[in-house]
């Protein structure tokens, strides 16, 4: 069976030099980086090399950089450790409505210990106005994070303008940037964030490898304690393969992103094109240019998101219907209705993030298949029923 | 795979799918805020389910529970039809994964509205069409504890004023605090 994978938000397969840099650091490298041999001292210096090919893709310095496992954690180690560093200053803080659920959920830790938490609402495109972030804002406020591109709708938002109105405010701004980076270009001198959440696997990195960048300066909590890794803000013994391989990861991105996006970009927009042609009620989510390059998204109307997720993976296709983290969920997506779609459609979302390897052959053959499996599932579905019985009156 | 192989099955080949046009009892449970909604329509002949159809907005289990409860039903006395729960089609199912489980309540609902709406039905010709549309329009969630109506995502139950959270495995509405998921069996309801 053909084997089409368009699901790259959840994980991007592993570049083969990634891999190939990674070995020697699960073989014979297989030193402790804190160990003062030289064992140890060669996976030292493999982590630092890789701390500042990540510092050169994001244009910081090295020391900024903190490792972590995941994009989630990099997420709770930005808000718990920037806002419990900050309190004495104040207890607000603001976030946008879309944010992933490792940001919404800390926030929701957070108000436990006392933390206030506003959610400044989004248009239909899932964007962010920087001028709500303004009006949220209350003496209290000294944390904001907002997304540079969502995962689900792929929207990418004004960072640079929101940022600005923080920096005004001498107000902290993070910014969840796991879908974003390696994928188009970030600069966090030229958006003005002052922490910034990264992650390898969405850029045929290894899973299990991310990264912080915290701006010189920023007081911020270490988020694991008890040893002097990553400057004492993430103690436990490093994850020496996984960092190689980010750190390789984000050497070929910075080559290669351009070329990449320009390969994926056009089939991108030929799926955005055709699928609602061959599809009916077929609605694109989020903005239709400012997005990843990567990205479609959209709702399908009538029928439920998995149930086409598992006729699709039958014929060998794999896409995702919202965010891998709450697929297993049954409510209809927080960013879907915090664009105003209704319950009934956003049931019927599917995310498409193509990778590198994605021919127009994988396009070609998607758009063969799926206008039948909707055609079956929208048989089954009392919601069609009912409207072609409201459509003949 | 997280379903088994009789779930697939039965969802990639669902049995009896449709609408009966002269249907002598029909039931609709469930709504899109709760994410599944199932209509069931059957024919009735001496007491026995003569031949009964399914629709489902869904997912994999929903649309496999349908399906299941419409083999399980085909054929019985209305009394037989009526032991159907909820237990026994996941059972038949072998098994569903326990965020899944809410799906096969509503299976069983629905066959059971259906059946009901043919009752009563026989009992008032009259009445009959307002039965169907209010039972139809009327579909909410409902709070866990005291049977009253929710919309799907408040933090309290207007009717017991219980505060409520989400589950963490299974999305549903349960008491802030509680220990168990009272859908789901989840011992870990906090996120």
């Amino acid at each position: 069976m053909r084997r089409v994978y368009l699901d790259r938000i959840a994980a991007t397969p592993l570049h083969p030099q990634v891999l190939e840099a990674m070995l020697p650091y699960l073989k014979e490298n297989f030193g402790n980086p804190q160990s003062l041999h030289s064992v140890g001292q060669e996976a030292l210096n493999a982590v630092e090399e890789a701390r500042e090919n990540v510092a050169h893709l994001i244009n910081c310095e090295p020391s900024e950089i903190l490792f972590t496992s995941s994009g989630s954690e990099s997420n709770n180690f930005a808000l718990k450790g920037l806002a419990l560093a900050h309190q004495k200053r104040g207890t607000h803080i603001i976030l946008s409505a879309v944010e992933h659920q490792s940001v919404l959920h800390s926030a929701k830790s957070l108000e436990k210990l006392g933390f206030k938490v506003s959610h400044v609402p989004v248009d239909k495109w899932g964007m962010v106005d920087p001028e709500e972030v303004e009006r949220a804002f209350s003496d209290e406020t000294i944390l904001v994070s907002v997304m540079l591109a969502n995962n689900e709708v792929g929207t990418i938002e004004p960072i640079g303008e929101i940022a600005r109105i923080c920096r005004a405010r001498d107000v902290l701004f993070h910014t969840d940037a796991v879908a974003a980076v390696g994928n188009i270009p970030v600069d966090v001198k030229e958006l003005g964030v002052d922490a910034l959440s990264l992650a390898g696997s969405q850029f045929y990195g290894p899973q299990g490898s991310a990264a912080l960048f915290v701006k010189k300066g920023v007081r911020i909590l270490p988020f694991i304690d008890g040893g002097i890794q990553e400057s004492g803000r993430r103690a436990g013994t490093e994850n020496v393969s996984g960092i190689v391989g980010l750190g390789k990861a984000v050497e070929i991105a910075k080559k290669e992103m351009e070329k990449r996006n320009e390969k994926v970009k056009p089939l991108r927009d030929k799926l955005a094109k055709l699928l609602p042609q061959k599809v009916e009620h077929v609605f694109l989510t989020g903005h239709p240019e400012k997005r990843l390059p990567h990205h479609a998204s959209f709702c399908i109307e009538f029928v439920e998101g998995e149930a086409m997720l598992l006729n699709l993976d039958m014929q060998g296709i794999s896409v995702s219907s919202g965010s891998a983290c709450t697929s297993r969920a049954l409510k209809a997506s927080h960013v879907l209705l915090a664009m105003g779609i209704d319950h009934a459609l956003a049931q019927g979302s599917l995310v498409f993030s193509l990778i590198e390897e994605t021919t127009s052959e994988d396009i070609d053959y998607f758009l063969e298949v799926f206008p039948p499996i909707i055609e079956r599932l929208r048989k089954m579905s009392p919601l069609y029923t009912q409207y072609l019985e409201e459509k003949g009156k | 795979m997280i379903y088994s192989d009789k779930v697939m099955e039965h969802f990639q080949n669902p049995r009896n799918v449709g609408v009966i046009e002269d249907a002598d009892g029909v039931g609709k449970v469930g709504n899109p805020v709760c994410g599944d909604m199932m209509s069931f329509s059957i024919k009735v002949k001496d007491n026995r389910i003569e031949d009964v159809k399914f629709q489902t907005f869904g997912c994999g289990a929903a649309i496999a529970v349908s399906s299941m409860v419409s083999e399980m039903a085909m054929g019985k006395t209305l009394e037989d039809a009526l032991k159907i729960t909820n237990k026994s089609v996941a059972e038949e199912l072998g098994g569903l994964p326990k965020n899944k489980l809410h799906c096969s309540n509503l299976g069983a609902d629905a066959l059971h509205k259906a059946i009901e709406n043919y009752k009563e039905k026989q009992k008032a010709e009259v009445e009959k069409k307002e039965a169907i549309v209010k039972s139809a329009d009327k579909e909410k969630c409902y709070c866990p504890y005291c049977e009253g109506p929710l919309e799907g995502l408040e933090d309290s139950c207007k009717q017991c004023e219980i505060e409520l959270e989400e589950c963490s495995e299974c999305g549903e509405s349960v008491k802030k605090g509680e220990e168990k998921c009272l859908h789901c069996g989840a011992t870990k309801v906090r996120v």
